[in-house]
């Protein structure tokens, strides 16, 4: 079956049609979401409406931390990002705030794990930034491949059975066969708002087939999306960063 | 899961298995046979189970994630791959013959043939790379060759793959390989520099000429580590007889900065097909090492323990391309010569690395006899190649990066493109033939190596005569062409 999976979506409305597309003019059976529908962009009632719908039709999805903000308003954020959930706040229905407060950490789907962030403990949003949390998570899980988004930079990590750490930056487009004998740790680039220096949205697909993954960039109507926030009042940084990817 | 026996008919994943062929330190081989496959094939099956030894799982894992993707004559052809969840193995074609190993008895071989040897290993590097990934363990034993005589390059245990994750990268502290063969700045962690390849055969060839290793067959680190500041003795040492043209190439190879070698194993193949023009420096007569001030200098702040971003593959082949200008250097106009100049000299600001090619059909009738000598005895193909040197010295390329050709041939246009084709060119450059009489009593050239070239071409025209042209609407100085 091939997997679309899809991490910090971030209430972009014209990135994740585009990689909702892309994903399906290639096949894509079944949906993954690592969390992070909302923040930063402008339109999180389309956004959380259409996980909401995919989720009816069978796609998996976890809760990632500005999920959990719009419940829990002492979850601690920068001032931008609490702006921007504050405003969101006022934007959700009552069934889309029940929705995404009823989200759960992490999903299986036979021996992989979806989360949003580190593995060990989701609850905390640590970020996965080198091999040695890569580590963390991948010890504190017996998965043979664990999917997370959060850092919005992607990467690959492997431990051997000798408990070596490789360490990866992926190439769009190129397939990577996950080995057995070994566990993987997939880190996806961000739908939304990526911060790689590639403003082309980011999301990989999975073929549990032949095992392999593919990260790829979908370039998008950028400028719309940066638009969108501006016009909603947003702070102009979250626009202006989805024009450089940063 | 249950491993699955392997020994002599016992299936694996549809594959009957035969004879142990071979019986490595790391690994087995099965003949194996599959009713729908006709090509011989071989199963390649690591000899340590799981958990064992990590350096034989690791490098097998390499050769799994590498062997199903590497295409092309100079590579076995993969036909299936199993995990460790249940039996690791690699199914590939049998490449009939011995290893370039089964020589070693015999040397030194005679230079020319050592140097047509190594012009293979190099064309078949230039294909490895190209498909982005770094042999790393280039030496006589995993050298094949075919019947129809192309290199092909065998076991990709130690192989990078600049767009795959490098599980050797970080499991092992201290380098992994044939010491003799490793290039130095493998000992200081760095996979993903194509050129290491180049100078592992640099110490091929070094071998194969003299009969002696450049650095030993030392093992130990000390060894290992002394080629980072210590040259090895020039081959006119050992041999006085040495080519000069062998020498330049050899220490070329064996640069201790990857800096200074072929920048790409393309440039390296040229060189080796065209002996006759390679540009001879100091280092082709040498006799003598460096001096021992050039050594401690390396020795104690060289520049190679320096550290180092992240290399592209790709991005370093591309800027060291072969372009091969085509040029009508006896009836060509001015104006269009001095265009195919400007465009030369735009393509080479940009790539420092590239190498350019300046050749010259000089064509031949089809009919009547042709002789060497012009109405006044000179010799055409010799007037040529001056005719040719003249066109490029404004560009004051250096000269180990300029050669000169002339062609004879009757279809120009054919021998274009077969040159083109022999010397793995990457870009050609044409002038668009400017009469349109001419053009239509004889064809283009150009539009026939544009639309049959397997590189890139740009067409180029003068600038006045592009809004001349009546039947040139677009009035383009120069066109842009993928073909």
């Amino acid at each position: 079956m091939l997997l679309a999976v899809f991490a910090d979506i971030h209430a972009n409305r014209q990135a994740f049609a585009a990689c909702l597309d892309y994903a399906r003019s290639r096949g894509a059976e079944r949906i993954i979401c690592l969390g992070d529908y909302v923040g930063y962009g402008a339109d999180p009632e389309w956004t959380v409406e259409t996980v909401m719908d995919l989720v009816e039709n069978g796609a998996l999805a976890v809760r990632g931390n500005h999920d959990n903000a719009v419940g829990t308003p002492s979850e601690s954020m920068n001032a931008e990002a609490q702006a921007a959930i504050e405003w969101t706040r006022g934007r959700l229905s009552s069934a889309q705030r029940r929705f995404l407060a009823e989200l759960p950490f992490t999903l299986w789907d036979d021996d992989r794990l979806y989360v949003h962030s580190d593995a060990s403990n989701p609850p905390r949003w640590r970020y996965v930034q080198n091999a040695t949390d890569a580590a963390r998570s991948i010890i504190a899980t017996e998965a043979h491949a664990a999917f997370c988004g959060h850092i919005h930079r992607p990467a690959l990590y492997s431990m051997s059975a000798t408990a070596k750490m490789t360490s990866f930056v992926p190439t769009a487009g190129v397939p990577v066969k996950l080995l057995r004998g070994r566990q993987w740790l997939a880190v996806l680039g961000s739908v939304g708002q990526p911060r790689d220096g590639d403003r082309a949205a980011a999301f990989s697909m999975f073929d549990t087939e032949s095992e392999e993954i593919t990260y790829y960039r979908v370039p998008y109507d950028v400028e719309a999306a940066a638009m969108r926030i501006r016009e909603n009042g947003l702070p102009h940084w979250l626009a202006d960063r989805l024009l450089v990817g940063r | 899961m249950a491993k699955l026996s392997v020994q002599p008919g016992a299936v694996i994943d549809g594959f009957t298995i035969g004879e142990c062929v071979h019986s490595g330190g790391m690994a087995t081989l099965w003949s194996v046979t599959r009713p729908d496959i006709t090509t011989p094939l071989l199963m390649k099956i690591p000899r340590v189970s799981e958990g064992e030894d990590p350096a034989a799982i690791v490098s097998f894992e390499m050769e799994q994630m590498i062997l199903p993707r590497l295409k092309g004559p100079h590579l076995p052809a993969c036909f299936a791959a199993g995990d460790f969840a249940r039996q690791a193995y690699v199914v590939i074609e049998v490449i009939p013959g011995n290893t370039l190993y089964s020589r070693l008895g015999e040397l030194p071989l005679p230079y020319e043939e050592a140097g047509a040897i190594a012009g293979k290993i190099a064309t078949a590097l230039a294909d490895l790379h190209r498909q982005n990934v770094i042999h790393h363990d280039i030496k006589p034993s995993s050298i094949m060759f075919r019947p129809t005589g192309e290199a092909v390059l065998i076991d990709f245990g130690l192989s990078h793959h600049n767009q795959l994750p490098d599980l050797l990268q970080e499991e092992f502290r201290v380098p992994y390989g044939t010491a003799p063969y490793m290039a130095p700045e493998r000992l200081l962690g760095v996979r993903d520099d194509p050129r290491s390849d180049i100078f592992s055969l640099g110490v091929l060839l070094y071998f194969f000429t003299t009969g002696v290793r450049p650095f030993g067959e030392g093992e130990t680190m000390y060894a290992m580590r002394r080629r980072l500041w210590r040259d090895p003795y020039p081959p006119r040492k050992l041999k006085p007889d040495y080519p000069p043209w062998l020498q330049e190439v050899v220490l070329r190879c064996l640069e201790i900065d990857p800096v200074w070698r072929y920048p790409t194993a393309s440039q390296l193949a040229f060189e080796l097909a065209h002996p006759d023009q390679i540009k001879l420096t100091g280092r082709a007569e040498r006799l003598n090492r460096d001096p021992i001030s050039t050594v401690w200098r390396r020795r104690f702040n060289g520049n190679l323990m320096q550290p180092r971003g992240k290399s592209d593959v790709a991005a370093q082949l591309a800027s060291g391309p072969i372009v091969a200008i085509a040029l009508d250097v006896a009836e060509g106009s001015r104006e269009l010569n001095e265009a195919l100049r400007v465009s030369a000299e735009r393509i080479l600001a940009t790539l420092p690395s590239a190498r350019l090619a300046c050749m010259n059909v000089l064509k031949l009738g089809r009919v009547t006899i042709d002789r060497t000598l012009d109405e006044e005895g000179n010799n055409k193909h010799v007037d040529r190649l001056v005719a040719l040197r003249h066109w490029a010295s404004p560009l004051k390329l250096d000269e180990s990066r300029l050669t000169v050709h002339v062609l004879e041939a009757i279809d120009p246009a054919a021998a274009i493109l077969e040159f083109a084709d022999a010397n793995h060119v990457d870009h050609i450059v044409i002038g668009a033939r400017q009469s349109s009489l001419k053009r239509t009593l004889l064809g283009s050239v150009s539009a026939k190596v544009a639309a049959e070239a397997a590189c890139t071409v740009t067409v180029v025209r003068p600038p006045r005569l592009a809004s001349l042209e009546k039947d040139n609407a677009d009035g383009r100085k120069a066109d842009e062409v993928s073909a």
